[in-house]
């Protein structure tokens, strides 16, 4: 299976702090790979090294490698906003934009350049059609996405994010705020994103994410505890740490 | 002896009702009086034609033109530059002594009585630029005035716009200056707009700065050079002087629908910007 992205011996400090402690793995093309752990694991901060959020934090030191396609994202020759269109990420919290439902998901697109106002109507309408939204919402594009209801919300900025065409979609936690029904259909949108992107969902929820990933990583205090296929993760741990904490004994 | 908190609570409301009884209470005293002695002598012929004999006869046409080109000159001047006085305040710059010193400055600058920034338009524009009693003089002076008011609620109004919506636009692959145009700034109009609204109602209001700067011709400004007075200025003169009172209260209506009618039309603005980005 092709490698999407793959850390090498990454390590990272919060000042004095070291919050990620050599990390090494490796991300299967069109897959969902789960990342899961107690808060403070690590797991958050690893995707913000992804998608290059990290750059908005102050004091952070950074030692190894992150490579997507084999090319190196912490090169100083990357373009942090080019990584950006190629790297789409959903946050725990939803945060529509202060505008209408049309012109968040058509917010990416337009940064991109793209104008003309029916490649942006069919770029808006593919991507709320695969983040499960369309139909709620075609009838009213035009309202302010902030009246949409949370999973709705959570949904809107999976579309947004979709818009971007990106390769990869990294999802923090995304359900953390949603109820079942809302949670459900993000899970759903997302078994039939794989085809098409490489995903890594972080989520504190274990059935979610045996639920609905290929493969699973296990992080604690900054380390990459287990990391195989979910199957195996979730029947067979090989650390006791791994069975105690799927079973609910800590996290 | 203990009270009830029941009568407390009562006795604060009440206390409360009271106090913003008594602030809407004075405003409507000051424009009944206003209205009551000035209204008999506002009608369409005095507001469109011209001042005579000093202004003990005819209308205020040229102040009232003096003061929407003085007001609107100084507010499309100051809003660009104070919009990115607070914009590289608040997005480009770290805390460090050099913002400190900025905005010592800026703070200084809006204490500082307007008498003396007449004095310095005087001095800077009319004399050493030799640009005379003009629009222009007046203009500049008054874009310094309102300078600190935009810059600051600006920095305000920027600084309120959560971080989260922020990282999200730069998640969305937006720049740093695509991220404040799209963003930041859209979501800190109500606030910019509350300051653009303050700086009009000094605009105009002042009288001091201006007869220093505009002078006070009654003819109409026709260019920048053009010496000319506002409605605020022509109603000092016209009370000071002994002039007419009754003409000097017939401008203070004019005067003070203006303001009205200019709040009512920045309230509109707001709610269909906030309309528009919420």
């Amino acid at each position: 299976m092709d490698t999407k992205i793959a850390t090498d011996r990454l390590r990272l400090s919060f000042g004095e702090t070291e919050v990620l402690k050599t990390i090494s793995i490796k991300v299967h093309k069109n897959t969902i790979t789960g990342f899961m752990g107690p808060s403070g694991s690590g797991k958050s901060t690893l995707i913000s090294v992804i998608n290059r959020m990290i750059d908005f934090e102050n004091n952070v030191r950074i030692e190894g490698d992150a490579t997507i396609d084999g090319t190196s994202i912490l090169d100083g020759s990357i373009n942090p906003i080019e990584l950006r269109r190629r790297v789409g990420t959903v946050f725990a919290v939803p945060i529509p934009l202060p505008r209408s439902i049309f012109e968040n998901v058509a917010y990416g697109p337009r940064l991109k350049g793209t104008s003309d106002r029916t490649t942006l109507h069919h770029i808006v309408e593919d991507s709320l059609k695969k983040a499960f939204l369309w139909d709620e919402v075609k009838d009213r594009l035009g309202t302010s996405a902030l009246k949409l209801s949370g999973g709705q919300q959570q949904r809107l900025c999976l579309a947004r994010t979709l818009a971007l065409k990106p390769e990869i979609i990294l999802l923090d936690e995304p359900c953390s705020g949603l109820d079942p029904i809302s949670t459900a259909k993000i899970e759903d949108a997302l078994s039939e994103l794989k085809s098409e992107y490489t995903i890594i969902l972080v989520s504190n929820n274990t059935k979610q994410i045996a639920r609905i990933s290929d493969f699973s990583a296990f992080f604690y205090l900054g380390e990459l505890i287990e990391y195989d296929t979910t199957e195996k993760v979730f029947t067979a741990p090989s650390e006791t740490k791994t069975e105690d904490y799927i079973q609910g004994k800590f996290g | 002896m203990r009270i009830n908190p029941r009568y407390i609570n009562r006795l604060v409301r009440m206390g409360l009702n009271v106090q913003a009884y008594f602030t809407v209470g004075i405003l409507i005293i000051i424009v009944a009086i206003i209205f009551f002695k000035g209204f008999p002598h506002t009608n369409f012929a005095f507001i469109f034609s011209f001042p005579e004999d000093m202004g003990r006869e005819g209308g205020i046409f040229p102040s009232i033109v003096g003061t929407i080109q003085l007001a609107l000159l100084s507010i499309l001047l100051a809003t660009p530059l104070g919009l990115g006085t607070a914009i590289f305040l608040t997005e480009y710059t770290k805390e460090s002594l050099f913002t400190k010193f900025i905005r010592f400055g800026v703070e200084s600058l809006a204490g500082i009585p307007s008498i003396l920034y007449g004095l310095f338009g005087f001095i800077f524009f009319v004399i050493k630029l030799k640009m005379g009693w003009s629009l222009l003089a007046g203009v500049l002076t008054m874009t310094i005035m309102i300078l600190p008011t935009i810059i600051r609620t600006s920095e305000e109004a920027i600084r309120a716009v959560p971080r989260q919506l922020r990282i999200v636009s730069y998640s969305l692959s937006a720049s740093k200056w695509e991220t404040i145009k799209k963003v930041v700034i859209p979501a800190a109009i109500p606030g910019i707009l509350t300051g653009i609204m303050l700086s009009i109602g000094r605009a105009v209001g002042e009288t001091a700065a201006i007869i220093f700067t505009m002078g006070s011709s009654l003819r109409l400004p026709l260019s920048l050079m053009d010496s000319g007075r506002t409605m605020a200025v022509h109603f000092y003169i016209l009370a000071r002087e002994g002039i007419s009172m009754e003409k000097a209260y017939g401008t203070a209506v004019v005067l003070v629908l203006s303001i009205l009618l200019i709040n009512i039309l920045a309230y509109y603005i707001m709610n269909k910007a906030i309309a528009r980005y919420s």
